[in-house]
C-alpha cells in the first residue's frame, strides 16, 4: 500500500465520523449541557467558597467561571472519547469497526485513526461550548482559540486510547456506567478541572500527589496554558508521552477476539 | 484465488471450536459451508478475515500465507457478516464510499465503482437513502455491494441470509449464484439450511468444529447412499431424519 492509499483512508474515516455528528447533532447538543450545567449552576454556587488567587496562565484574579472552563473542556474531551472508544468495541459501533478491521492497512493505523477521527469530532463541541462561555464573560484570547487545538487532539487521542486500552482488557466493565465510577469520574475529580492544584495540597499531600499522577490534570493544564497563550512544557510533555505510551499499548495490544467485535462469542460458532 | 486451510484448530478457553479442519476451494466455484447452529463456521470465517489469530494450522491464499501477507489477503477478500454491519444513519452510498476509502481507494474511483455495483444490485434509485430505511432484503444487497466493491477475487458469506424472509433469501442466493458464473468469483457461503444448498454445489459439512464431508453434493449422497443432501447431512450430524 503506498501513502496515497493511506491518505484516502484516512479522509475516508475522518468523513464518516463528521456524517455521523451531522446525523446525531441532536445527541451531540445535548452532551453540552453537562458542561454547561457545571458553568451555570455548580461554578455559580461554588463561586463564593472557593477563591482563587492569582495563579499562571492568569495574570489577575479571575472569576471561578473563567477557571474552570479549561477543565470543562477536558471533561468534554473526556467523556465523549472514552464512550466514543468503549463503543468501539462494545454495542454500538460493532459493525463499523468489523468493516474497519477488514482494511488491508495496518491495525495500528486504522485504530489512531479512527481515535483521531473520534477526538476531532468532540473538539468541535468544545468549541461550541467555548463560544457559550463566553456569553459567561469567560473569554481567552482570540489566538487562544486555535493554539488550543492541538492540546485538546493529545487529550483526545489520549483520553481515546485509554477508553480503547480498558474495553480491550478489562472485561468486567462491560457498559459506561462501570467506567464513569471507576475511571472518568475518579480521573476528572483528582485532577485540577475544578480547583487548583495547590488547594489540594492544602486538603493532603496525598490527595496532591494523586492529582500529579493522574495524566488528566496535565492534560487540563497544557488545555489551560494553551487556552491563554501560554506555554507549559511540562503539561505538555507528559501528556504527550502518555499520549504515546497509551496509544501504542492500545493499538499492539487490540486483539477483536478480547472483544464483541465477532458479534456472537466465538464458542457459539 | 484459491483459499486452502491447512489443518485448523482453535479453542476458546478451554472449549475446541475447530478441530483439525483441512479443505482447498475451487476457483470461480460456489462452496456451501454447511453446519447447525455452533458448529464452528463464523469462528473459521473469523480467522479467514484476521477477526481471530490462528492458534494452529495455516489459511494460504493462492500459496500465500495470510498470517504474512495480511494486506494481500484483505485485498482479495470480500466479506459478507452475519449481523449488519452496515452504518444505519448513513445513506448507501455513504457506506460504499467508507469502505471503498478503507481501501484506500480515491474519491473519484469509489464513485464510479459504488455507481456500477450500485447498478448492478439494482439498488441506484436507492443510493440516496439512509440505510435505516432499506428492508433486510435490500440491505444484505448493500452489504454484497460493499464487499464487492475493491473488486476481491474470494466472496464470504456468514449465513447472509439470516433474518430474510423466503423471497429475499432466494433471490440473494440467486444473485450471488449468478455473480459466481459471471464474474469467476470463489464464493463461500456459511449456512444451517439445507434449502440454499443445491446437489452441485460443492459442500462442505462442518459439525461440532469437525469437517465431516467435503465434496460435490451429489457425489456427497452416493457416498453415503441417501437421496437427498438433507439425510445425508443428518445421517452425519446424528441428527433424527426428518
Amino acid at each position: 500500500m503506498r501513502p496515497v492509499h493511506y491518505w484516502h483512508c484516512f479522509v475516508g474515516i475522518q468523513t464518516r465520523e463528521w456524517l455521523r455528528f451531522w446525523q446525531q447533532r441532536t445527541r451531540f447538543a445535548s452532551a453540552l449541557v453537562r458542561p454547561l450545567l457545571w458553568l451555570v449552576v455548580f461554578a455559580a454556587g461554588f463561586r463564593a467558597a472557593l477563591g482563587v488567587s492569582i495563579i499562571p496562565p492568569y495574570q489577575t484574579y479571575i472569576t471561578y467561571e473563567t477557571y474552570i472552563v479549561p477543565g470543562l473542556c477536558g471533561m468534554i474531551v473526556l467523556f465523549n472519547s472514552m464512550q466514543g472508544a468503549l463503543s468501539m468495541v462494545y454495542d454500538r459501533e460493532l459493525g463499523s469497526m468489523r468493516v474497519l478491521l477488514m482494511s488491508p492497512l495496518p491495525r495500528p493505523f486504522l485504530l489512531v485513526t479512527k481515535l483521531l477521527a473520534m477526538g476531532v469530532v468532540s473538539i468541535g463541541q468544545v468549541y461550541i461550548f467555548l463560544l457559550v462561555a463566553r456569553l459567561f464573560d469567560v473569554e481567552p484570547p482570540a489566538w487562544g482559540y486555535l493554539a488550543v487545538f492541538p492540546a485538546l487532539l493529545m487529550a483526545a487521542l489520549m483520553l481515546g486510547a485509554l477508553g480503547l486500552l480498558i474495553a480491550t482488557w478489562v472485561k468486567q466493565l462491560e457498559n459506561f456506567a462501570g467506567v464513569m465510577n471507576f475511571v472518568i469520574f475518579p480521573m476528572f475529580f483528582l485532577s485540577s478541572a475544578l480547583y487548583p492544584l495547590w488547594k489540594m495540597q492544602e486538603a493532603g499531600p496525598w490527595l496532591y500527589w494523586l492529582c500529579q499522577l493522574n495524566p488528566f490534570t496535565h492534560a487540563v493544564e497544557a488545555i489551560r496554558f494553551s487556552l491563554y497563550l501560554q506555554w507549559n512544557g511540562t503539561a505538555v510533555g507528559i501528556t504527550g508521552a502518555v499520549t504515546l505510551v497509551l496509544a501504542a499499548l492500545a493499538t499492539a495490544g487490540f486483539r477483536p477476539q478480547r472483544t464483541r467485535i465477532l458479534g456472537a462469542r466465538p464458542a457459539n460458532g | 484465488m484459491s483459499l486452502e486451510a491447512r489443518h485448523i484448530s482453535f479453542r476458546y478457553r478451554e472449549s475446541p471450536v475447530l478441530n483439525d479442519v483441512s479443505f482447498q476451494l475451487d476457483e470461480g466455484r460456489f462452496h456451501a459451508l454447511l453446519g447447525p447452529n455452533g458448529a464452528g463456521k463464523s469462528t473459521l470465517f473469523g480467522l479467514i478475515t484476521r477477526l481471530l489469530a490462528l492458534q494452529t494450522g495455516e489459511l494460504l491464499l493462492s500459496g500465500q500465507s495470510l498470517r504474512r501477507q495480511p494486506a494481500a489477503a484483505m485485498r482479495a477478500i470480500g466479506v459478507v457478516f452475519q449481523q449488519n454491519a452496515l452504518d444505519l444513519d448513513l445513506t448507501v452510498r455513504q457506506n460504499l464510499l467508507y469502505h471503498a476509502a478503507l481501501h484506500g481507494l480515491s474519491r473519484r474511483e469509489a464513485r464510479l465503482r459504488s455507481d456500477r455495483e450500485l447498478a448492478r444490485f439494482e439498488l441506484a434509485d436507492r443510493a440516496a437513502d439512509p440505510v435505516r430505511r432499506l428492508n433486510g432484503g435490500h440491505r444484505r444487497r448493500v452489504e454484497i455491494a460493499r464487499a464487492l466493491l475493491h473488486g476481491p477475487s474470494l466472496l464470504l458469506l456468514d449465513e447472509p441470509s439470516a433474518g430474510l424472509d423466503v423471497a429475499s433469501r432466494d433471490a440473494l442466493n440467486r444473485h450471488v449464484r449468478d455473480l459466481c458464473a459471471d464474474d469467476g468469483l470463489t464464493v463461500l457461503w456459511a449456512t444451517h439450511l439445507i434449502e440454499e444448498v443445491t446437489l452441485q454445489d460443492r459442500v462442505l459439512i462442518l459439525h461440532q468444529g469437525n469437517l465431516l464431508a467435503d465434496g460435490p453434493g451429489q457425489a456427497l449422497c452416493d457416498a453415503h447412499d441417501e437421496s437427498s443432501l438433507l439425510h445425508t447431512f443428518n445421517r452425519l450430524t446424528g441428527a433424527p431424519k426428518p
